[in-house]
């Protein structure tokens, strides 16, 4: 099928199988590979991306199903070298470890914002509910979160 | 001049990470690369009756499809650690096929291997491979694989059992203690089957190039350098300098990375066959079915104790899981890793423990965060807190009462167990203090009583656990059983303009190595730490290595890179002397210079490098560079210790359990940057409250997973768990050169006890003694009912 779509402001156009995910579009096709798989079922939300603005998990999105719409993912959150105030937030605050959950939790971070910009800690932990990760307790995710927000009302 | 020691420095690794430019095995794309697909098993114990690709081999896309009948099935993967049977009887270790042949042991054991164009074509062509099956009765759990009659996992042995092994002191006299103690406390529960989950998914990408006869094989590894050995020495019989293997970023591993996996052997032999790279990447139910899981014993234990509440004797039974077959570390974790940590941190004169170990119709079970030791730890604490009820005590007045004196391993001989360890040094009384300190436990305890006037359920569990880690003594573990050395490898390579580059067999799954490495080496050489680049997981780059497992990176793989800095020092201080025509013994080495002590005269780190690799005025006989490697094999292992304080709330409706506090005081020796050790406790400490209230793998009565996804393996979410309040004693290592310890798993064993103990000790007064893990809602509801 033949889809179209704008991708960290650039469009493409791509004849693909109807059967390919978006996160498998992104990785195969587009070599977009911040975005991560790691359950393939919406379960780890490592492979959150912008669809439109919102949210969304790519691994159970078909790739068809976003022709016309605009998709940001991890690739196009930093401007050129300097990065995005929630990615330097998640440095600044050791958000991160082994880095496979970080695009998803930077992804769901901007959109958690986006619709609350002060939230509160019991919100930001409600936000990240969908995404998991193994290494850093979430403690400083959280943290990065508040402080990005902090950052971005600034 | 800046120092980094000590200090919260910001990890270098992370802008790749945040923009989305990792290398993770997954994201490396070769030129004619093929995908691979797996035809496992659905069931866990059965006869392959037979195995017809033909339909398979004709589908589109298709370039190979391969079983046990191919040149692959003579293969297998071996077990790194022989514990034989107490009665002198050999390990019985089973051949651990690459490719199941005529009998399945698990479900999700691989039949046939199915290679295509693309992902989808070869999952497409697998489900047209038609495997007839006779199934069998399956046997999941440890202790009824030991009945007469269970169904046997390898029939070649008269029972299930791999070994049957004990620790410690005689058992006759352990029991007579026992029996003649003023209080026994007993428990029998089970430590329930985790699985690791790293958030990665095992990927694997192998390689043949044929010209040069070698193999390269890309694997979401913790050790590279141990795969190679494996894979070569072992399974395929390739001279190790033909095989390179490569581990870039790799996403988690919690002890699931460090095994040598039958798909990493099986694709490095498939890519010569098909002359093209072959990638492989488990997707999440495979992983499930395949990582190797954790735990999975089944306890009996009694603890005896006197009048005032000293502990008298310790007498656990245990049956230990091994799964189908014997993964690489499987037999030390619930043994070495394990029983030599029953001493705890408490003077328990007579210890004794039986550890048997049957397989079982699941997959293998193996080291996973604390490997042993959170087995060990959850068994003591929850043990000791009972017995505290039990005798009307406090849960701290009984640890105070039994903990080993303070010793600092130096002025103080280090404290020998009854359980073949010595300890290197430890303060117990100092965390404990510390943390009931940050708790407010007095008042807590006020508050508590008010609560429950009021209805309400609070409880308070304390955990004081120790660990062994840093390992290991080659010698020491080679007579244990364990079929490799421990030591590490740290070569640091000065460059001709006085810049560093470390190589370090140690391996970074999120431990922030990049960073920690080049702070302690930058302090060392008195140089910034931009001038040090750190480097790792590439074997054709760095000579040898033993990975990251058991906290061991900075105690054992650091030391190694101190040994080196060290002869980089020495040999710098020569051509310093020469240069400034000065004796060595009269130069100091201070802030990246040699200086004649007492005077001006000094020549910098850069231009001693730059004479090192421009000889032309420079000390006779001495070889030109300044370039060193060395192995660091550690006189003992560390021992980090700590408390660990949990408050909870019960919900009287619905047994829920609310965890409001989390109080965490670790001794993890020496501190290189404090950051990064609380990430480490934090990430640790949420893995351990997972094993308490939510995590854990259930196989039903015919061998089937049914927690084998993440709707149904429950793992913690950020909004269940609170923010973790940490703090720290110091008590540096004695034996090693930065006087570190390891914070890698700290926080996965001393955390688990701490939760149950909190619940059960909300529900105390309704005579709730003890619930099984994980504590969810149902089992405690059940045990308020009751």
């Amino acid at each position: 099928m033949q889809i179209s779509v704008k991708i960290n402001g650039k469009t493409y156009d791509h004849d693909i199988e109807p059967r390919i995910s978006l996160a498998q579009y992104l990785r195969e096709t587009l070599n977009l590979t911040g975005t991560h798989i790691g359950c393939d079922t919406s379960g780890c939300g490592a492979c959150t991306v912008h669809v439109d603005g919102a949210a969304a998990k790519a691994c159970t999105l078909l790739a068809v199903q976003v022709n016309g719409c605009e998709i940001k993912t991890i690739e196009g959150m930093a401007d050129g070298n300097e990065m995005h105030p929630i990615q330097k937030a998640f440095k600044e605050n050791h958000g991160l470890q082994c880095g496979f959950c970080t695009p998803g939790m930077v992804m769901t971070a901007a959109d958690i914002l986006k619709n609350n910009p002060k939230p509160s800690e019991e919100e930001i932990r409600h936000g990240l509910e969908g995404n998991f990760c193994r290494c850093t307790g979430y403690h400083n995710i959280v943290k990065s979160i508040q402080h990005a927000a902090e950052n971005i009302n600034a | 001049m800046e120092t980094y020691i000590g200090k919260p420095v910001k990890r270098r690794e992370d802008a790749r990470f945040l923009k989305g430019a990792g290398r993770y095995t997954d994201d490396i794309k070769l030129p004619g690369m093929t995908q691979a697909a797996f035809v496992r098993s659905p069931y866990a114990h059965a006869k392959i009756l037979s195995v017809d690709t033909s339909t398979a081999q004709q589908a589109e896309g298709v370039v190979a499809v391969f079983t046990a009948s191919d040149g692959c099935g003579v293969f297998g993967v071996p077990c790194g650690w022989q514990v034989d049977f107490k009665n002198g009887e050999t390990m019985r270790e089973p051949m651990h096929p690459l490719l199941a042949k005529d009998k399945i042991n698990h479900v999700g054991e691989a039949v046939a291997i199915v290679i295509a164009e693309t992902l989808e074509l070869a999952r497409d062509a697998a489900e047209l491979v038609d495997v007839k099956y006779e199934t069998l009765p399956a046997v999941t759990d440890p202790k009824k694989a030991m009945e007469p009659g269970a169904p046997k996992v390898h029939e070649q042995w008269e029972d299930n059992a791999a070994f049957d092994w004990c620790i410690g002191n005689d058992r006759a006299e352990v029991e007579a203690a026992i029996a003649s103690a003023h209080h026994v406390t007993e428990m029998e529960y089970r430590n329930q089957r985790l699985a690791p989950n790293a958030i990665e998914p095992r990927s694997y990408i192998a390689d043949y190039d044929v010209n040069a006869d070698k193999h390269t094989l890309y694997t979401s590894t913790q050790n590279p350098h141990l795969i190679r050995l494996l894979l070569c020495a072992f399974v395929l019989g390739i001279p190790e300098h033909k095989v390179r293997v490569v581990s870039y970023d790799v996403g988690g591993g919690f002890g699931s990375k460090i095994y040598h996996y039958t798909e990493e052997a099986l694709l490095t032999w498939a890519a010569k066959e098909i002359g093209r790279p072959v990638k492989w990447t488990s997707d999440r139910s495979e992983a499930f079915l395949t990582d190797a899981h954790g735990r999975d014993h089944v306890v009996h234990s009694k603890m005896g104790f006197d009048k005032d509440g000293k502990i008298v004797a310790h007498l656990t039974d245990e049956y230990c899981a091994m799964g189908a077959y014997l993964s690489t570390f499987a037999p030390a974790v619930p043994t070495y890793l394990h029983g030599t940590l029953f001493q705890g941190v408490y003077t328990t004169p007579l210890i004794h423990l039986n550890v048997i170990a049957p397989f079982t119709h699941t997959v293998v079970v193996d080291a996973y965060r604390g490997a042993g030791r959170p087995e060990a730890t959850y068994l003591l604490e929850r043990i000791i807190s009972k017995a505290a009820k039990e005798m009307d005590m406090d849960p701290a007045e009984i640890r105070f009462k039994n903990f080993i004196p303070p010793f600092n391993g130096v002025s103080e001989p280090g404290y020998q167990t009854q359980v073949a360890l010595q300890y290197d040094s430890g303060n117990y009384q100092g965390v404990l203090k510390r943390g009931l300190e940050m708790l407010g436990y007095e008042d807590f305890r006020k508050e508590q009583a008010e609560a429950r006037k009021n209805g309400k359920l609070l409880g308070v569990g304390i955990s004081t656990y120790i660990e062994g880690c840093g390992i290991a003594p080659s010698a020491v573990v080679g007579s244990l059983g364990a079929r490799a050395g421990l030591f590490e490898v740290g070569h640091v390579r000065i460059q001709p303009t006085g810049k560093v580059q470390v190589l370090t067999g140690s391996h970074s799954h999120g431990q922030g190595h990049e960073t920690v490495f080049a702070q302690f080496v930058a302090d060392k050489l008195g140089i910034p730490m931009d001038d040090i680049q750190i480097e790792h997981g590439d074997t054709d780059q760095v000579a040898f290595g033993m990975g990251t497992y058991g906290s061991r990176s900075l105690a054992v793989g650091g030391s190694a890179i101190v040994k080196s800095v060290e002869k980089v020092l020495e040999k710098g201080a020569k051509i310093a002397a020469h240069k400034l025509e000065a004796a060595e013994e009269d130069l100091e080495y201070a802030e990246g210079k040699w200086t004649v002590k007492g005077t001006d005269k000094s020549i910098s780190f850069g231009d001693v490098a730059l004479t090192a690799y421009v000889p032309h005025d420079y000390p006779e006989g001495l070889e030109p560079g300044l370039d060193f490697s060395s192995f660091y094999d550690p006189t003992n292992f560390t021992y980090p210790f700590g408390t660990h304080i949990a408050v909870v709330e019960v919900c009287p409706d619905t047994g829920k359990v609310e965890l409001l506090r989390f109080v965490a005081c670790d001794d993890v020796g020496n501190v290189m940057n404090p950051m990064i050790v609380d990430g480490q406790i934090h990430g640790g400490v949420v893995q351990g409250i997972g094993q308490a209230l939510l995590e854990e793998v259930v196989y039903d009565g015919e061998g089937q997973m049914i927690t084998g996804s993440y709707m149904d393996y429950a793992m913690p979410r950020a909004d269940d768990v609170p923010m973790i309040e940490t703090d720290r004693t110091v008590t540096p290592c004695p034996h090693n050169p930065l006087g570190v310890k390891g914070a890698g798993e700290a926080g996965a064993i001393g955390s688990t006890p701490a939760v149950v103990n909190a619940v059960v000790d909300a529900l105390s007064h309704l005579g709730v003694t003890d619930i099984q893990m994980p504590v969810t809602p149902q089992r405690v509801w059940k045990a308020m009912q009751n």
